[in-house]
């Protein structure tokens, strides 16, 4: 009885080792594997088809000394900095302003929302459209009697990538909005009654107390925020194409040129396992402290 | 709608007082003022795409941006369905709608399956080495796309996937995995293990208690996995692009290219019910499912 148990027992964890394959092949070779695929033809001197000769780090020199790519990486960290402040500044401002008893207050997180159901590249579109300097807001301003207007930011040189800005914070801030509001909703009713109490003006609690409160949807919203910069790429594609010229390039799509359009997957893979370090070395820290804050209770 | 929705319990009394204390002041028109802003900069474009989709294209061609139309017209929606050039061939956008559902559907259920049961297996049954696993596939959720883009295709290739419509479902269920994993495992861990226990001393084997215990418990996670899956997957580009092959390609690519045409005058208000078609299925769930689609977007932050 007690053999025919164990039996039993053994042949359930099977059960469960198998319903796990799926999950270790994709971990292996779509994860690990892609990964050091990836790493191990960037050290190539592959181009069109990938190569298994060894050229050390000279695609990675190629790479630096790439003007595109440099461009690409200047234009993420522009576009990264002023997304995610102006995403964290707006979605801030929305809850707090959303979280004083407001009437309507369900129509407008609904409206403040909506952006982040559609995707990015109807976004682009919408805001192709907006920023047309022939038909649209340039226009409209010089039909109400601004002749000088101008608003053409999305074909200038060195304006397209704040065009870019604009049409994904317009999408992204309601997620911080929520997010944000969630936390605020989590705060005790007391320490308002506290603050009052004290005679300390409102802001002042929000800015002193409640937004270092507001510590863990921060970091989630830092977070989901970063990964969308270094994911930016469908809402340039679909605004600007990477233009004028190149004005409008980013590191995602800089790969996806040169891996499927300029065949040179040697110098992609250099590229992407640059984004991979990036990205390991800004998530990783966080999600340790995190994981260390969870550990303790917190 | 509640106004309330962390579900904390607020006095009436304490209401009546907070109501009182905000009564009209100059302070409250600001907020209503800022609030009122910001709804407007946030319907501003939806707006436009809506008269912009509704007008002929003389009128269009006056740069008369926010005006409503003056001869509405619905043929430009009937265009985009019917007649824009996705490319080479000009039969609208509807082949991209019947592509982009034959990828959602199987995808979201194939990757919620997969999902379901991993969650099920690593919070129950914890079998040596899964922990590993699992967290490998967290970090997974961080890796760029395209670090793994070109290798994918590769294997694709060589198993006689790539460019077809299982191989498509197959990248969204990879891809949708982590996030996937991490809504069941954290549904799951939330159960009482007591309830695993019971049905195990009744003599349940793995997809015994799956199937007949934790499943059925299982709808409201199942819910939200829905709404972030078919947003998710509707909504992409990226992957459809590369992995959708030209006979299956997205919605969003077939947009993407219907706008970014160079031939011809630009057809601005079929641009515009293009991509207003396109967004309508994940607008119309973000609308009918609200407070869930929100929930979905928490438990996908946790992941990133």
């Amino acid at each position: 009885m007690t053999a025919a148990l164990v039996k039993k027992r053994q042949s359930v964890s099977v059960a469960a080792y198998i319903a796990l394959i799926p999950m270790a092949l994709t971990v292996l070779l779509a994860y690990l594997g892609t990964m050091l695929w990836t790493a191990r033809v960037s050290v190539s001197s592959s181009r069109t088809f990938p190569n298994s000769d060894f050229v050390g780090a000279s695609q990675y020199i190629r790479l630096f000394n790439n003007e595109r790519w440099l461009l690409s990486l200047q234009n993420v960290v522009v576009y990264g900095v002023l997304f995610i402040a102006a995403c964290l500044i707006i979605g801030f401002l929305l809850a707090v302003f959303i979280d004083q008893k407001v009437m309507a207050e369900g129509a407008l997180r609904t409206i403040f929302l909506y952006p982040y159901a559609m995707s990015f590249v109807a976004t682009g579109l919408i805001w192709q459209w907006i920023l047309n300097p022939e038909l649209g807001i340039q226009e409209v301003l010089r039909k109400l009697g601004f002749t000088e207007a101008k608003f053409d930011w999305i074909v200038d040189q060195d304006m397209a990538i704040y065009t870019i800005v604009i049409a994904t914070v317009w999408q992204a801030s309601g997620l911080v909005m929520a997010l944000m509001l969630s936390g605020l909703r989590g705060i005790d009713e007391e320490l308002w009654k506290a603050a009052r109490i004290d005679g300390i003006p409102r802001w002042r609690v929000y800015v002193s107390i409640v937004l270092p409160m507001l510590g863990p949807s921060v970091s989630t919203a830092f977070v989901l925020l970063f990964v969308m910069v270094v994911k930016v790429f469908d809402s340039v594609v679909a605004m600007t194409q990477g233009g004028p010229g190149t004005a409008s390039e980013v590191p995602a799509k800089f790969i996806m040129d040169y891996l499927f359009g300029r065949a040179n997957i040697g110098l992609a893979s250099a590229a992407s396992i640059v984004l991979l370090a990036t990205v390991l070395a800004i998530v990783a820290p966080l999600y340790y402290v995190r994981s260390r804050r969870a550990d303790k209770g917190m | 709608m509640a106004a309330n929705d962390s579900g904390v319990a607020t006095a009436p009394a304490s209401v009546a007082a907070r109501r009182r204390k905000l009564a009209w002041t100059p302070a409250r028109a600001g907020v209503y003022a800022f609030l009122i802003v910001a709804a407007l900069f946030f319907l501003l474009p939806l707006y436009v795409m809506l008269v912009t989709s509704v007008k002929p294209m003389e009128e269009i061609r006056l740069g008369t941006l926010f005006a409503l139309p003056v001869n509405l017209t619905l043929e430009p929606w009937v265009q985009a369905w019917r007649s824009a050039c996705t490319g080479l061939e000009c039969e609208g956008i509807r082949g991209g709608f019947w592509n982009s559902v034959a990828i959602v559907v199987p995808s979201t259920i194939l990757s919620i399956a997969i999902g379901a049961v991993n969650g099920y297996a690593l919070s129950f049954w914890r079998p040596r080495g899964a922990g590993v696993l699992f967290a490998i596939l967290m970090m997974g959720a961080f890796i760029p796309v395209q670090v793994m883009v070109y290798p994918l295709v590769r294997v694709l290739a060589a198993v006689d996937l790539f460019s077809s419509l299982p191989g498509i479902v197959l990248i969204h269920t990879i891809f949708g995995m982590p996030v996937m994993t991490l809504l069941f495992r954290n549904y799951y861990a939330a159960l009482p293990m007591e309830l695993f226990k019971a049905a195990r001393i009744d003599g349940g084997g793995f997809w015994r208690i799956f199937l007949q215990l934790m499943l059925p418990m299982s709808t409201p996670v199942i819910v939200v996995a829905v709404i972030m899956q078919v947003t998710g997957i509707w909504n992409d580009f990226l992957l459809g692009l590369v992995f959708a092959g030209s006979e299956h390609l997205p919605m969003t690519v077939q947009l993407n290219n219907i706008i970014n045409t160079t031939t011809g005058e630009r057809l601005y208000n079929v641009n515009m019910a293009a991509t207003i078609l396109t967004s309508v299925v994940p607008l119309a769930l973000y609308f009918i499912s609200g407070r869930w689609f929100v929930r979905g977007i928490a438990s996908g932050a946790v992941k990133g």
